[in-house]
C-alpha cells in the first residue's frame, strides 16, 4: 500500500512538473512572434530610416488583420541604431540573447547591415535586409537582401543605363563620370567608367570628392569646362541636388544627367532636376500598380506619410525594398509552416519569391539574385520608370 | 593633370571666396566667444542651424521675405546668448568644461530642429536664389555675395568697435586681464553677457545666410565644425579681422585644389594650412 501511495505520489507529481513546465512552451506557441530589428531612427541616415519604420508598421498591422503568421499575431521591436553599426551590433546582441526574438529583420544601409550579418551569423539566424549596396561584402549563407541588384551591380546596373542611352534620340557620344568616395557609391562609379569604355562612350572627365562635401562650385565650373553629353554623377542624398545647383548658378545645364542615389522628394521639387535619370525598383505607376498588393500599399503609404508630415510621400525604392524584406519573411514562414532559420534560409534559397518589385530569387553570388534595377526620370515633377520599356510609365519614354 | 582654362580657374576661386564668406561669418562669433569669453562654445553650430531653420520657417510656412529674418533673428538670438552666458557664468565652467557643456547644447538643439522640422531636407526655395550678376564669363550669385559682404561687413565693424569705441576697449581689457580691467571699474559680468549675446547673434546672421544657400539636415551642424575650428585657429583667437582673412584663404585654396588638382583634395587643405601654422608661427594661433 505504502508503494503504491508512493508510485501515486510521485506520479501526480512527475504530472505537476509537466504541466508546469509545459504551461509556458503553450503561452510561447501561441503567444505573439516576435520580430526584432533595428533602424536608424535619429541620426544622419533618420530620413530614410523612417520610410523603413513606416513601411514596417503598415506590414506589420496589415498582416495582423489577416491573421498573423502561423495563426499567432506579431509583434515587431524595433530599436533605434542611431545611424551607428556599432549599435546596430550592440542592438541585435540584445535582440537575440536578451529580448529573444523569434526572428530578425535587417536594418537600413549597408553598414548597419554589415554589423547585423555578424551578429546574426554568430547565432545562426536567418537576415531579411532592406538596401544593401555591395554585394561582394555579403559573405554570410543565410542572408537575404530584398533590394534586387544582382551580384555585380557595378556592371549590370550600368549596362542598363547604357541600354537606354543608347535607345535615346540622341545617344551620349562623351560622358563625364564625378563621384562621391563613399563606399557603396563609388564602386559603381568604377563600374560605370568601364561600362562606358566597353561601348566606346568617350569619358573626358572623371572626379571623386569626400563625402560630406561643401562646395559643388569648382567640381560644376570643371564639368562645364568639359562639356559631356552625359553626366554620371556618383552620389547619395544631397549631393546630385548640390551640384546641380552649383551648376545652374554658372547658368550650365548638362544636356544628360544620371544620379545613382539621390534623395528622392528634393530632386523632383527642383527646378534643376527636370530630367534626371536615376535606378529604380518601383514606382508609382503601372505597369507596378497592377499588382493589387502593391497598389493598396501604396494608397496606405501616401496616406500615412502624409499625415506623418513626410516631405516626400510617394513610394519608391526605399519603401519599396522595404515593403519587399516583409514579403519575403511572410512568403518564407507560410510555406514552411515553421519559424527555425535554417529551414527558412534553405526554403529562401530554392525559391522564387513574388513581390513588389518582381521575382526576387537568390540563387546566385552571395545569394544575389537578378538585377531588377530599372531606370527613371524626373518627368514633370515625377520620378517615371522609363526603362526597360515593358516597366516604363504609360506613353514615357526618355527625355533629353 | 592639365592646367585648368582662365575661366575655370576665376569661376573657382569666387566659388572659394563666397564658401569663405561663410566660413568667416561662421567663424566670427565663435573666434571672439574662445578669444575673449575664454569659452570654447560648441553649440554656435548648433544655433547657426537653429537660425536657418527658422529662416526656413519664417519664409516657405509664414511666406516671409527670408531677409527680413535678418531684423527678427539677431535680437533674438541675442537674448540666446545672454541667457547661455548667465548659465554658464552662474556655474563658473571653465573653458575646457565649456567645451563638453556646449556640446550638449549642440546635441539638444540637434533633437529640437529634428522633433520641430524632423530629419528630412528642408530647402528655402527664395527667389533670391535664382538672382545672379554675370561679369563677362564668371557668374556671381545674390546669396552668395550677400553672404560674403555680411562677413566683411560684420568683420570690419566688429574690428572698429574693438578698436576706437570705450566698449570694444573694455571688452580687450577684460580678455587680456579681468582683475586688472575689473579695477578699473570695469563690469566683466555685464560685458561678459553683452559679448556672449553679440556672439550668438552672429550665429544668427550667419544661419539665414545658409538658410538661403545650402540645404538644410539637423546633422549637417557637425560637419561644418572642424573647418569653421581651422579658420578660426588660423585667424586668430578673438580677433575679427583673422577669421575674415583665414576663411577666405581656406575657401580659395580648397576651390583651387579642387579645379587643379582633385576635388578629393579640399578637405586636406584646411588642415594642412593649420598644421604649417602650428609649426612655423605657433605664436599666431
Amino acid at each position: 500500500m505504502n508503494i503504491l501511495k508512493r508510485a501515486a505520489a510521485l506520479a501526480t507529481a512527475a504530472v505537476g512538473l509537466c504541466l508546469m513546465t509545459a504551461g509556458p512552451v503553450q503561452a510561447q506557441d501561441t503567444g505573439p512572434i516576435k520580430i526584432g530589428s533595428t533602424l536608424a531612427l535619429t541620426g544622419p541616415l533618420s530620413a530614410t530610416a523612417l520610410v523603413h519604420k513606416l513601411v514596417g508598421d503598415i506590414y506589420i498591422e496589415d498582416l495582423n488583420a489577416r491573421g498573423g503568421l502561423l495563426g499567432r499575431k506579431v509583434e515587431w521591436l524595433v530599436k533605434d541604431d542611431q545611424s551607428k553599426p556599432e549599435v546596430a551590433r550592440t542592438l541585435y546582441e540584445q535582440l537575440v540573447t536578451s529580448d529573444k526574438v523569434d526572428l530578425l529583420m535587417g536594418p537600413y544601409a549597408t553598414g548597419a547591415i554589415l554589423s547585423a550579418m555578424g551578429v546574426a551569423q554568430r547565432y545562426n539566424k536567418m537576415l531579411i535586409h532592406h538596401t544593401f549596396g555591395i554585394p561582394s561584402l555579403a559573405k554570410y549563407e543565410m542572408h537575404f537582401p530584398a533590394w534586387s541588384v544582382g551580384p555585380k551591380p557595378e556592371v549590370t546596373v550600368n549596362n542598363t543605363l547604357f541600354d537606354a542611352l543608347a535607345a535615346a534620340p540622341k545617344p551620349p557620344k562623351t560622358v563625364a563620370i564625378v563621384t562621391s568616395k563613399f563606399p557603396s557609391v563609388h564602386f559603381m562609379a568604377q563600374g560605370a567608367r568601364e561600362v562606358a569604355k566597353k561601348r566606346g562612350v568617350n569619358e573626358i572627365l572623371f572626379l571623386e570628392w569626400e563625402f560630406g562635401n561643401r562646395d559643388f562650385g569648382p567640381i560644376a565650373a570643371r564639368i562645364k569646362d568639359a562639356n559631356p553629353d552625359l553626366v554620371w554623377v556618383g552620389n547619395i542624398g544631397l549631393e546630385g541636388n548640390m551640384l546641380l545647383e552649383a551648376m545652374k548658378k554658372i547658368d550650365y545645364v548638362p544636356p544628360l544627367h544620371f544620379h545613382l542615389y539621390p534623395a528622392p522628394g528634393p530632386m523632383t521639387a527642383a527646378p534643376e532636376g527636370r530630367n534626371a535619370l536615376s535606378v529604380t525598383i518601383f514606382e508609382e505607376h503601372p505597369p507596378y500598380t497592377d499588382n493589387p498588393v502593391a497598389a493598396k500599399f501604396v494608397a496606405e503609404f501616401n496616406k500615412r506619410a502624409q499625415a506623418a508630415g513626410f516631405p516626400y510621400t510617394k513610394v519608391e525604392v526605399q519603401a519599396a525594398a522595404s515593403f519587399t524584406a516583409w514579403q519575403l519573411l511572410e512568403a518564407a514562414v507560410t510555406a514552411t509552416k515553421s519559424l527555425d532559420d535554417k529551414k527558412l534560409a534553405d526554403w529562401l534559397k530554392k525559391s522564387q519569391v513574388p513581390t513588389i518589385q518582381g521575382v526576387v530569387r537568390f540563387d546566385r553570388g552571395n545569394n544575389f539574385g537578378d538585377d531588377l534595377m530599372r531606370i527613371k526620370q524626373v518627368q514633370d515633377g515625377n520620378w517615371v520608370t522609363v526603362w526597360p520599356k515593358e516597366y516604363a510609365a504609360p506613353g514615357a519614354s526618355l527625355k533629353m | 593633370m592639365t592646367l585648368p582654362s582662365l575661366n575655370l580657374l576665376s569661376q573657382s576661386i569666387l566659388s572659394g571666396m563666397f564658401i569663405g564668406g561663410m566660413y568667416s561669418l561662421i567663424g566670427l562669433g565663435l573666434g571672439l566667444s574662445w578669444g575673449l569669453l575664454r569659452q570654447i562654445n560648441l553649440a554656435h553650430f548648433g544655433f547657426v542651424f537653429l537660425s536657418a531653420y527658422i529662416t526656413y520657417h519664417l519664409s516657405s510656412v509664414w511666406g516671409m521675405d527670408p531677409l527680413l529674418a535678418l531684423l527678427i533673428l539677431p535680437p533674438a538670438f541675442f537674448l540666446v546668448g545672454v541667457a547661455q552666458q548667465w548659465l554658464l557664468s552662474r556655474f563658473h565652467i571653465s573653458p575646457f568644461n565649456s567645451l563638453l557643456v556646449t556640446f550638449g547644447f549642440t546635441v539638444m538643439i540637434e533633437s529640437l530642429i529634428q522633433h520641430i522640422w524632423t530629419a528630412d531636407f528642408r530647402k528655402l526655395q527664395s527667389s533670391y536664389a535664382e538672382e545672379k550678376f554675370i561679369i563677362g564669363n564668371l557668374f556671381i550669385p545674390v546669396p552668395e555675395l550677400l553672404t560674403l559682404l555680411l562677413a566683411v561687413l560684420f568683420a570690419f565693424a566688429i574690428w572698429a568697435a574693438m578698436r576706437f569705441t570705450d566698449l570694444g576697449k573694455a571688452m580687450r581689457a577684460m580678455a587680456e586681464d579681468g582683475p586688472i580691467a575689473a579695477a578699473f571699474g570695469i563690469n566683466q559680468r555685464a560685458l561678459s553677457l553683452v559679448l556672449s549675446g553679440l556672439c550668438v547673434a552672429l550665429a544668427s546672421v550667419a544661419g539665414i545666410c545658409f538658410a538661403l544657400t545650402f540645404t538644410l539636415t539637423p546633422t549637417q551642424i557637425f560637419a561644418w565644425v572642424g573647418v569653421v575650428f581651422a579658420v578660426v585657429m588660423l585667424g586668430g583667437l578673438g580677433s575679427a579681422l583673422g577669421p575674415l582673412v583665414a576663411g577666405i584663404i581656406i575657401g580659395v585654396s580648397e576651390a583651387v585644389a579642387m579645379a587643379v588638382f582633385a576635388p578629393s583634395w579640399a578637405p586636406i587643405v584646411s588642415f594642412s594650412l593649420l598644421i604649417l601654422m602650428l609649426l612655423f608661427r605657433p605664436e599666431k594661433v
